[in-house]
């Protein structure tokens, strides 16, 4: 185990990708954990005052037109979009592997039923369905996690099946089941292992999809609500004020860009990583 | 020498003869307002959007109220009215026809009024008719109206734009192809885009500057600046985006002009749920609010803060914006005293516009200093009306409510704010009897008082107009006395 | 083939059929009075039941399921409450401008896609393919609607040279009109062009690889000859196939830039539709971009297979 090990670490030291998208993905969560504890000014208060004012001593990024701290708002919109991304995911997560493996292990009806389903799904456009079920729920945060969590569901499912399938057509997974080993079990000792890397790479670019559909629900309304600060939304006030304080237009933007692209090379590092593991999956019981 | 002579009165002679659009007047204009008419009937819907398109441009009533509030004749000429208040005898205008060819007569008249008030009318105001018992044609340019009890207000009434007069061939479809009398008449509507009028020949009054009108629907503020800037339109009566003033004022290419409107924008307490409805609680309200932050965050310092819900144009005013200073220090001593001294949750129901939801933003943060946690929910004006305004199920929301001289809303059964107050009703009921401005403006005052006193709602500010045009555009209204464009008297600057 | 058509076809047919009822359930439950709405803040309860009885509010539910139905199959989308137009040339009008757009967004997209991941397949990890893999990763994290509001900062706010919004309307000339949808294109198209470049990439290196195309290059062509003749079409099929997989995302994407752009198109005639609950255009609108989607997916599955195998057995005996 430890060369194996030792091996890993040292292919994802060299690996670029993975030490910049790691680097950027932890000082994301990093400052979504700080946030919980100190921010240089209370995001939401207001000082109607001092609005609008540029970048300065007072606020290093400057205020928006209610005078809040923009630095403040970006730091607790890391919060915010970290909760959101996580328990979307963590619905896609808890509800498509157990789906996608159920699928695998019986076949049948119940793979044809799932499949429609999942056709059904993708047919709607996601963020626009989020955007119906928060319209007709009510928008908020948590919505939005319900929202972008169900369409998280089929990805996995489907990712989880796809591979599923490949590992049940093994050899050694033929004969465990021939002895009798029962579906459950085998999918518990044979599939999910296996899986793992896979899902945890698909975890991670969901999540960075996650990111960027509650910046896109919060832009149009249906997402985060004031006083919880959110990029998305900041970005859809600044708009109106585009030619008065253009930082308020770009920061926020920026802030989401970072993540995204720190997240999808994490992603695309971990894949990297792992590729030699997933191409023979599995070497053994 | 000679040659180049020839050449240059050649040109000139070309330049001269070619029709002057260099040298003639501009008679189109194209207008943005924010929200888009579900139809174009008044007289089947209360949004204001309708009424600001079709307002004396496309239908017209018995009468019209001007840009100054006051009650002109339209289709009536002239009117008589029976000493004991309750016979009107209106005498028609003659020669007057619809867009549609039809003449107008009487029978319009009646049919009309009977239409808005059968039982099964989709009339938004039937309650402007209630009072009417009967209306009979009298001749072919006569009605007669007999009203059930005397109404002061009745000919402005009448200039409202659920009122005006519609013809029998053309009513069904108003919605869709409105047929008024008015000077234009409708062209096109591209849904979602644009509405566009064009003057129509056979109008019985003086005919206007302006021979195309194109309403372009704007909903956003952004767009509305960028639009404005970039020339794409030519006015904007009502201007969403008040943060972009000052600069549009300092552009000599166009005309800034703050008017005042009939909007008093308020926060809306359900008087009946507790613990709105003790009134300390209300009062308390009152004083976390700080009106002239709201005004300077929310609408970039245009507006005017009320105490009571009046405008503060109107002479019957009364200023009593004072009664609650911004005291937060008073405020948590009265929830206190009244039980909640840990202060308590609450939701706050904001509708589009931008006054409610950035009003709503920095009403929540005011309250949160004295305690009050406000969730802010986001709704549609479908959302509001059910909800709110029909189900009275909310705790507060923030609207800016624009019909003129409507404070008798606090005596209706029923009304929204459930607001309980014989003593109010009482002062209702002597407004409808009183005679004479005195004694209208005392009660008045004393009725601006009562809600005060009362908190009944937490009174913010007047909303204004914020109306921007191209700096050669004359005529257009500087205040709302009614929510209309009214582009009759609208010119462009040779 | 016979049998795979078959059974794709019903799927589609199975998969639409779900997508209407989806729509009509989950809109069955939506709280909200549309004749209220209409009727406005004073209105009566007299003259609320008139209008409800007006709109058929009082049918049972699976009867207007299926008069629906019928409707979307004969062409007759009904009329939109708020408007009274029939729904049919509401979305015809938006579409006029959203067909555009989403055409525009998949043609740019392409135009940029495919010559970069061309290129970057050609000088594989040397220095032009690793900026154009830069570029894709920055293009897909970027949100779309940002770089939109940039774009507008950039070309309409400081430059003045493009409108920050709206459409001038296909009437006030070609010129305009395209003036209006330019940045919206480039604002859509960049995410999927980030997209189908590394796809394009990894379908041109797969191509390379290939058999005939050695036999190509033995035969004496030039390495961008052969990669131009015999390459580049195989290499298209994934690529295509990838573009009709994106669909959907260029659907909600088009949605997303018209609310920037206040592009009178179908996204925002489906808000509008949500904000007045105008049901009948929502469900009219929601399921027509579902089936979009789907009869797009269901063109994808036949075109893989049916060119793909013939494709790959023809190319054997360049």
């Amino acid at each position: 185990m430890s060369d194996a090990w030792i091996e890993l670490t040292a292919r994802a030291r060299g690996n670029r990708k993975l030490v910049i998208g790691g680097a950027i993905t932890a000082a994301f969560l990093a400052l979504a954990l700080l946030s919980l504890v100190w921010t240089p000014y209370p995001a939401t208060r207001m000082d109607i005052a001092s609005r609008l004012s540029g970048f300065g001593a007072a606020h290093w990024l400057g205020t928006d037109h209610f005078g809040r701290d923009v630095l403040s708002m970006l730091i607790a919109g890391t919060r915010n979009s970290v909760a959101v991304a996580v328990v979307a995911v963590g619905i896609g997560l808890c509800l498509g592997v157990p789906l996608g493996a159920l699928a695998a292990a019986r076949r049948g009806w119940v793979d044809e039923l799932m499949m429609r389903i999942s056709d059904v799904t993708f047919a709607f456009p996601a963020l626009l369905s989020a955007v119906m079920i928060t319209a007709l729920i009510g928008p908020g945060a948590v919505n939005s996690m319900i929202a972008i969590g169900i369409f998280n569901v089929p990805v996995f499912a489907r990712l989880t099946r796809g591979a599923a399938l490949r590992i049940w057509s093994l050899d050694f997974v033929l004969a465990a089941r021939t002895a009798g080993r029962g579906g459950l079990a085998i999918t518990w000792d044979h599939v999910l292992p296996n899986l793992a890397g896979l899902i945890i790479v698909q975890a991670t670019i969901q999540f960075a999809l996650a990111i960027l559909a509650e910046a896109g629900l919060s832009y149009l309304g249906f997402g985060t609500q004031p006083p919880q600060p959110s990029w998305g939304r900041m970005l859809s006030d600044a708009q109106t004020l585009l030619f008065m304080a253009p930082r308020l237009a770009v920061l926020p933007g920026l802030a989401i860009a970072v993540t995204v692209l720190g997240l999808n090379l994490f992603g695309d590092g971990l894949r990297d990583l792992l590729d030699p593991k997933l191409g023979n999956a599995g070497d053994g019981p | 020498m000679r040659r180049a002579m020839f050449a240059l009165l050649t040109a000139l002679a070309v330049g001269l003869a070619v029709p002057g659009s260099a040298f003639a007047v501009r008679g189109d204009l194209v207008l943005g307002v924010v929200l888009e008419p579900p139809h174009l009937d008044p007289t089947a819907g209360a949004a204001a959007a309708i009424d600001e398109v079709v307002y004396a441009n496309l239908f017209e009533g018995l009468t019209r109220i001007d840009r100054h509030g006051a009650v002109v004749p339209a289709l009536a000429e002239s009117w008589e009215v029976s000493d004991d208040g309750r016979r009107y005898r209106f005498k028609l205008r003659q020669g007057v026809v619809f867009h549609d060819g039809s003449s107008f007569e009487a029978g319009d008249v009646v049919f009309s009024f009977e239409r808005a008030m059968a039982d099964d009318s989709v009339n938004a105001q039937k309650g402007l008719f209630e009072a009417i018992e009967s209306v009979t044609a009298t001749g072919p340019y006569e009605v007669e109206v007999h009203l059930k009890r005397p109404s002061g207000g009745f000919t402005f009434d009448l200039g409202w734009g659920d009122a005006v007069i519609v013809a029998p061939e053309s009513a069904q479809t108003n919605k869709s192809r409105p047929t008024g009398t008015g000077p234009f008449r409708f062209k096109h509507w591209a849904q979602g885009e644009r509405i566009e009028l064009e003057r129509f020949d056979g109008y019985w009054g003086s005919a206007p500057a302006l021979q195309k009108v194109t309403f372009k629907l704007i909903p956003d503020p952004a767009a509305a600046v960028v639009a404005m800037l970039a020339g794409d339109i030519d006015a904007f009566p009502n201007f969403p985006a008040p943060e972009a003033l000052a600069r549009l004022e300092s552009d000599a290419r166009f005309t800034v002009v703050i008017g005042t409107t009939e909007g008093e924008t308020i926060v809306s307490i359900n008087n009946a749920r507790p613990p709105f409805d003790d009134r300390r609680v209300r009062r308390a309200i009152a004083h976390a609010l700080d009106r002239q932050a709201i005004v300077l965050g929310a609408m970039f310092g245009y507006g005017t803060p009320i105490g009571s819900h009046f405008a503060p144009h109107h002479p019957a005013y009364v200023d009593l914006v004072a009664r609650y200073g911004h005291d937060p220090d008073m405020a948590r001593a009265l929830l206190s005293e009244a039980g909640y001294a840990q202060g308590f949750k609450a939701t706050l129901r904001l509708p589009p516009p931008s006054y409610a939801r950035r009003g709503g933003e920095i009403v929540a943060a005011q309250l949160a200093e004295v305690g009050i946690e406000l969730e802010i929910i986001p709704i549609e004006w479908a959302q509001w009306l059910e909800q709110v305004f029909r189900g009275k199920d909310y705790d507060l929301t923030i609207v800016s409510h624009t019909e003129p001289m409507d404070i008798g809303i606090y005596g209706r059964d029923g009304y929204y704010f459930n607001y309980e107050s014989q003593a109010f009703r009482d002062l209702m009921e002597g407004l409808k009897l009183a005679s004479d401005d005195e004694a209208r403006y005392r009660l008045l005052g004393q009725a601006q008082r009562l809600l005060a006193e009362d908190a009944v709602n937490g009174f913010l500010f007047q909303l204004a107009k914020h109306g921007v045009w191209d700096a050669k555009l004359k005529g257009l209204w500087e205040n709302s006395p009614i929510q209309a464009n009214d582009l009759t008297d609208v010119y462009w600057e040779p | 083939m016979a049998l795979y058509l078959i059974k794709r076809l019903a799927a589609f047919l199975i998969t639409l059929l779900a997508s209407a009822i989806v729509v009509f359930l989950v809109l069955e439950v939506l709280p909200g009075d549309p004749a209220s709405i209409m009727l406005g803040v004073n209105a009566r309860a007299d003259t609320l039941a008139a209008l409800r009885a007006e709109l058929g509010l009082d049918q049972p539910a699976w009867l207007r399921f299926i008069r629906w139905l019928g409707g979307l199959v004969s062409g007759d989308l009904g009329n939109s409450y708020t408007y009274g137009v029939p729904v049919a040339e509401l979305i015809a009008g938006r579409a006029t401008v959203s067909v555009p757009l989403a055409l525009g967004g998949m043609l740019v997209s392409a135009l940029i896609a495919i010559p970069l991941g061309v290129i970057a397949a050609a000088q594989r990890n040397r220095a032009a393919d690793l900026g154009i893999s830069v570029f894709a990763q920055l293009a897909i994290a970027v949100p779309n609607f940002w770089f939109a509001i940039l774009l507008i900062l950039l070309f309409s706010v400081m430059l003045g040279w493009l409108p920050a919004g709206g459409f001038a309307g296909w009437e006030a000339g070609i010129g305009p009109a395209l003036g209006s949808l330019l940045m919206p294109v480039v604002a859509l198209a960049l995410p999927q062009a980030a997209i189908l470049t590394r796809v394009t990439r990894s379908a041109v290196l797969d191509v390379l690889g290939e058999d005939y195309l050695l036999t190509a290059r033995a035969k004496g062509l030039s390495r961008a000859a052969a990669l131009w003749r015999h390459g580049l079409v195989n290499a298209l099929i994934p690529v295509v196939t990838i573009m009709g997989l994106q669909f959907s995302f260029l659907l909600a994407g088009t949605v997303i830039i018209e609310n920037v752009f206040y592009l009178p198109g179908l996204g925002r005639l489906l808000f509008q539709a949500i904000a007045q609950r105008d049901l009948i255009v929502v469900r009219d609108v929601v399921v027509l971009l579902a089936g979009a989607v789907v009869l797009v997916n269901f063109l994808v599955d036949l075109l893989y297979g049916v060119i793909d195998p013939r494709l790959r057995r023809e190319a054997a005996y360049v």
